[in-house]
């Protein structure tokens, strides 16, 4: 029984704050715009905007037995295309006539017009009559949109070229300029045209021109009137004559942006032209769920979303509105409603059939606010589609390529690899349009990979040759490009026939031509590269000849067809082609095939260049310089080095400067690059003189003369000796010049000489020379100093340690303070002079002065340049090599303890190349024995005992170590680890350590001594005396005094050390008592 | 003295071990040596009073005149020098 009132209860349950928190974020996550990001960084250039432009056309089945001609078929398109040309061109001329009008108006305002010009103004008027009379009879199919059945041609034909409009505008221009409107008459948009009402199967799609949206249009009447209140306003007449600038829309339904689709319903018109916001459903009924719905797709799709009696509908509309229904489904569907719709349309497609299929999905793939992947997923729906279709395709391929070719130039890589599955074509070639031609010319390249160029060769031959338009020719060669650079080196079977089919455009008369046909053959070039020179031969003259008439683009194009034609061609060939001088760079680059000989070079080459080139102006400016010296030194490759020096030799004479130079470098570089064996005795006289002249002659402080000058001399060899004794003098004196700037050219000048001087065997000379320079060591310009050094060692190193004058043994003294100067020419120039005394010639030099320049190099471990801390480093190692390298590593040891960084480090690089020369059994013990281990030692304390054994065997090397600094540091350590471990048991090993500390005690050397019997010490602290006591006793009665000093010296350390605990150990001597000596110590035989 | 170690450190040891009585050099006969040697010995009994107790009860004798004994013996421990008797 319950109670009759319930139990209290809680007013009210809510859910917990996180979790509504949650359902108010998952919200604002499904609120979140799609697509938001990408249609921000989706922004298309107007050249793929154009594509909303473009009209397709039903086209016939060539295939289908039609009766006579149908239309749209492939005469009826090209008549059509035909058509547009000339519509082209005539509103160009009226254009053109407008504008000429408006000028003239300006000038005489108001002034009857001339008879010529109203006569002008009927003819053209008459042309425009029996235009749109022409077109009438075509049965006003100009200008169909597709899917527009047999709609009443004047209802159709309201576009711009509708015969009252161009009656009206050519009537216009006769008004004067008063009252002329101040818009632009002529072209209207499609806008203009006014919407069919599709009461039958068809649908008219209108594309949107772009900019329109529903913000900018005009408002319509309708909107006015519901805007406006009905009394106390009247609508005025417009004056006569007046012309809107716009033609009024005659919109049955305002449209409402993008494109729209004229409905039976008049439940979706109100509802769109109220412009009310469509709650936009993702659940529409019959569809089920979407990842999404735009506004544009309600448009689109609002047949479908109504729900109306389906019985009303023909089995067409049916069909449509099941394609609709499934199209929806794949673009907003999630992934798995998608997957079944794309199922199930293919699967249906015959079912189906062809023409609902396209009427839906093409127009819903020109839409403009179609998203990447929306379209991607149509782009497929049409691939299935169309691989079930098969034939039934046919009636809307040129639909279906309009749609698709525009993805051909689309940047996303992926429409344009979608655009390649469709590989039918059809010819839209000579579009007056540019753009068209583009996409065509492309489509068709993928076309012909496609089918193979075999099968598409006939008709690129018609197209290229064509004598219709010159569009059509250069479409058939851009074809014919694309192709080339699509299939790379697949045209080379075809490459003959390709090439026969755009030879013909390089003489065309039309300049677009002939550079299309330039750039296809660079293509063609290119691709078939390295093979298929014959192919162009027809070509190649008409390519050269070009080069002569052609400026501009025109000419870069010719270049370019040129330039990738001439690396195919055989060695023969090239010869005839080389005559053109286009620049330098072509002289070179032709200098450099094969094929040329040098005779042709000499003849008819050479003569014209060296007038052309080698004047004086050409040395001024920095770039031509370079240009023309690297081409003669292309030339020379050809025609021979006494050729060219030949010609340019007087020029070293010449009195500027800068030529000079530019003589010199190409003299050097040629002899540098093919030698000298060429020039013979006259020349070699005139060149050794010139260059000796410019060298004198030089005011700037230019390497190229002092290059120059070795080089020569260097490649000349021994036939320079002739000559050699005027150069030294030159030298000589100019050693002894004023000029610091002098002085350093000419020491610079000998170490370049140096072996060439050896080579003619004139020691005597060089002799001479190193003694000037040794006197000149006092040089005070450091850079001038760094020369002298360096010529200096030039001669050493080429004279030898041995016959050098002066004998290394006064020269390297000589260096040693020189090591201190600071900057670093000197440095590097003087070290490397010692480095290399130190390698060859050490014993000639006594080892104090070595030790000296030891200390000296320590300062430049740390110079700044990294040469020369090498090269310091390097005569470390070859010093060390000549003295053994205790005395080095001594220094380098010493050196690792000072503070600066840097000369640590450098220590510790000479040490391992000590190391490296000396061997690094050397190096290791010093390393490990030195300062680091005994201070270790010194510290660590009793701690000692534990590593005494395991250093005992290192120490027992350095301890027999031939070099006294081993046995030294040896010691220095056993007497740390001896005083650690005393009394920690480590007698056995301390006293082995003994064992081979204890022959050292004979050691002169006051530091191994000293450390030596401190190691004794100590060991008389841990072994204790008595045992060292039995060492001693040895030795102090030795026959040899010098024996006796040391024992007596280390008894005495000994006895003072621990006199009275000796006591026990002295020996017993009783029996070498005699008479009434007596050595028996009686109290301590006492017994008890 | 060697030469070589005469401008060393070593040189003032050996001036310095020269100050001591009891240390020796090169010269140093035999007789001077052990003279040494028992004057230490003797001295050493004399320090230690373990071993002058030590003595005093083997030779039987007190230590007072053990002490005095072995400072009377380091006169002429050896007794006279040989090249004196020579």
């Amino acid at each position: 029984m319950s109670s009759p009132e319930p139990p209290r209860l809680l007013d009210s349950y809510t859910a917990p704050k996180e979790i509504l928190q949650e359902f108010a974020d998952l919200a604002d996550a499904e609120n979140v715009v799609l697509f938001v990001e990408t249609a921000k960084t989706r922004q298309l250039a107007d050249y793929y905007h154009r594509r909303f432009d473009r009209v397709a056309l039903d086209s016939i089945d060539a295939f289908k037995e039609v009766g006579g001609e149908g239309k749209g078929g492939y005469k009826d398109l090209m008549r059509r295309a035909r058509l547009d040309q000339e519509e082209a061109r005539v509103k160009r001329a009226i254009e053109e006539k407008q504008r000429e009008d408006e000028a003239k108006l300006k000038r005489n305002l108001d002034k009857t017009p001339p008879a010529s010009e109203i006569q002008d103004v009927a003819v053209e008027l008459l042309t425009v009559k029996e235009l749109t009379l022409s077109r009438e009879s075509l049965g006003a199919t100009r200008k169909r949109r597709w899917n527009i059945s047999n709609a009443d041609p004047n209802t159709v034909d309201t576009g711009e070229w509708s015969r009252e409009d161009l009656i009206s505008s050519v009537l216009k221009k006769r008004r004067c300029r008063w009252d002329a409107s101040p818009a632009e008459p002529a072209k209207r948009s499609r806008w203009d045209q006014t919407p069919v009402v599709a009461d039958t199967s068809m649908i008219p799609i209108v594309m949107t021109a772009p900019g329109v949206s529903q913000d900018t249009r005009y408002i319509s009447d309708e909107e006015l009137d519901a805007i406006l209140p009905t009394t106390g306003y009247v609508i005025v007449t417009p004056p006569p004559g007046f012309i809107s600038m716009v033609q009024p829309r005659k919109l049955q339904t305002p449209s409402v942006g993008g494109f729209h689709i004229q409905e039976n319903s008049d439940v979706a018109a109100v509802r769109a032209a109220a412009g009310l916001a469509l709650e936009l459903p993702t659940d529409i009924p019959g569809i089920g769920n979407l990842a999404f719905f735009k506004p544009a797709d309600a448009q689109y799709f609002a047949r479908v979303m109504e729900e109306e009696d389906e019985t009303e509908r023909s089995v067409y509309e049916m069909k449509e509105r099941k394609v609709m229904r499934l199209l929806l489904k794949i673009k907003n569907g999630t992934p798995p409603v998608r997957k079944t719709a794309l199922k199930q349309i293919t699967d249906k497609a015959l079912e189906l059939g062809a023409g609902p299929l396209f009427d839906g999905i093409l127009p819903l793939l020109m839409e403009r606010t179609l998203e990447d992947q929306e379209r991607h997923l149509l782009v497929k729906v049409i691939d299935r589609v169309m691989y079930k279709l098969d034939d039934l395709v046919r009636p809307y391929v040129h639909k279906i390529l309009v749609v698709i070719e525009p993805l051909l130039i689309d940047e996303d890589y992926y429409a344009r690899v979608e655009a390649h599955m469709i590989s039918t074509m059809r010819p839209d070639i000579d579009h007056a349009d540019e753009y068209v031609r583009n996409t065509t010319a492309r489509a068709f390249s993928v076309v012909a990979s496609a089918l193979g160029i075999y099968s598409v060769l006939p008709f690129l031959k018609a197209v290229c040759r064509s004598k219709k338009s010159w569009q059509t020719r250069h479409t058939g060669i851009r074809i014919i490009q694309q192709i080339a650079i699509m299939m790379g080196c697949a045209i080379l079977p075809h490459l003959h026939n390709l090439v026969d089919c755009i030879a013909r455009g390089l003489s065309d008369e039309q300049q677009k031509v002939r550079t299309m046909t330039a750039l296809g053959l660079a293509a063609l070039a290119e691709a078939a590269a390295p093979y298929g020179i014959e192919s162009f031969a027809n070509v190649l003259k008409p390519l050269w000849l070009g080069i002569h008439l052609h400026r501009g683009k025109g000419l870069a194009a010719f270049l370019k067809a040129v330039g990738f034609i001439i690396p195919l061609m055989d060695p023969e060939l090239a010869s005839d082609y080389t005559n053109e001088r286009i620049v330098l760079r072509v002289v070179e680059q032709c200098a450099a095939t094969e094929s040329v000989t040098s005779a042709y070079i000499k003849h008819d080459i050479l003569p014209d260049f060296f007038k052309s080139f080698w004047v004086r102006r050409m040395a001024l400016d920095r770039r031509n310089y370079r240009q023309v010296v690297e081409t003669t030194v292309e030339l020379a490759q050809k025609a021979g080095v006494s050729e060219i020096v030949g010609r340019v030799v007087n020029e070293l004479k010449d009195e500027a400067e800068p030529y000079r130079g530019m003589v010199m470098e190409t003299i050097s570089k040629v002899v540098a690059a093919l030698g000298a064996s060429d020039i013979d005795e006259r020349l070699e006289l005139k060149l050794v003189d010139g260059i000796i002249y410019s060298f004198q002659e030089q005011t700037t402080e230019d390497q190229v003369m002092l290059d120059g000058f070795g080089t020569v001399v260097n490649a000349l060899g021994i036939r320079v000796k002739p000559y050699l004794t005027h150069i030294v003098s030159t030298i000589l004196w100019r050693l002894n010049n004023k000029s610091a700037k002098v002085r350093q050219q000419a020491a610079d000048l000998t170490t370049r000489l140096a072996v060439v001087i050896k080579q003619c065997g004139e020691d005597q000379l060089l002799s001479k020379l190193g003694l000037v320079l040794f006197e000149l060591l006092g040089e005070e310009y450091p850079d001038t100093l760094g020369s002298i050094i360096a010529a200096e060692g030039a001669i050493v190193n080429i004279v030898g340690m041995t016959h050098m004058n002066p004998p290394v043994k006064d020269l390297l003294p000589r260096m040693t303070p020189i090591l201190r100067n600071r900057r670093e020419k000197v440095q590097e120039a003087s070290i490397n002079l010692i480095g290399r005394i130190a390698d060859r010639g050490a014993e000639s030099v006594p080892a104090r002065e070595w030790m000296r320049i030891c200390f000296e190099l320590l300062g430049l471990l740390k110079a700044d340049k990294k040469s020369i801390r090498r090269a310091a480093v390097n005569s470390f190692g070859y010093i060390a090599k000549s003295l053994g390298p205790q005395d080095v590593l001594a220094v380098l040891l010493t050196n690792l303890r000072v503070q600066e960084r840097s000369s640590r480090v450098g220590s510790a690089i000479a040490i391992a190349i000590v190391a490296e020369t000396c061997g690094s059994f050397t190096c290791i013990p010093a390393i490990l024995n030195e300062y680091p281990l005994s201070f270790v030692f010194e510290y660590v304390g009793p701690q000692s005992a534990y590593y005494c054994d395991s250093i005992a065997t290192m120490l027992e090397d350095a301890l027999t170590d031939r070099d006294l600094v081993h046995r030294q540091t040896a010691s220095t350590i056993v007497k740390h680890l001896a005083l650690s471990v005393a009394g920690l048991g480590c007698e056995d090993s301390m006293l082995h350590l003994m064992n081979l500390v204890w022959p050292n005690c004979f050691e002169m050397s006051p530091h191994v001594i000293g450390a030596v019997i401190d190691a004794i010490e100590a060991m008389r602290v841990t072994l204790g005396p008595g045992v060292l006591l039995s060492y001693v006793l040895q030795g102090l009665f030795h026959p040899a005094r010098k024996v006796r000093e040391v024992y007596w010296r280390i008894y005495n350390a000994l006895y003072l050390g621990a006199a009275d605990a000796l006591v026990p150990y002295y020996p017993d001597l009783g029996e070498l008592s005699e008479g009434k000596v007596v050595y028996d110590r009686h109290p301590l035989q006492v017994f008890i | 003295m060697s030469s070589e170690l005469r401008y060393t450190a070593n040189t003032q040891l050996e001036h310095l071990h020269a100050r001591y009585t009891g240390t020796g050099h090169a010269d140093l006969t035999k007789y001077e040596w052990l003279t040494h040697q028992h004057r230490d010995t003797l001295s050493s009994i004399v320090g230690h009073p373990t071993l002058t107790s030590y003595l005093a009860i083997a030779d039987g004798e007190s230590i007072g005149r053990v002490k005095f004994e072995m400072t009377e013996r380091m006169l002429r421990p050896c007794g006279p020098p040989p090249n004196l008797k020579d």
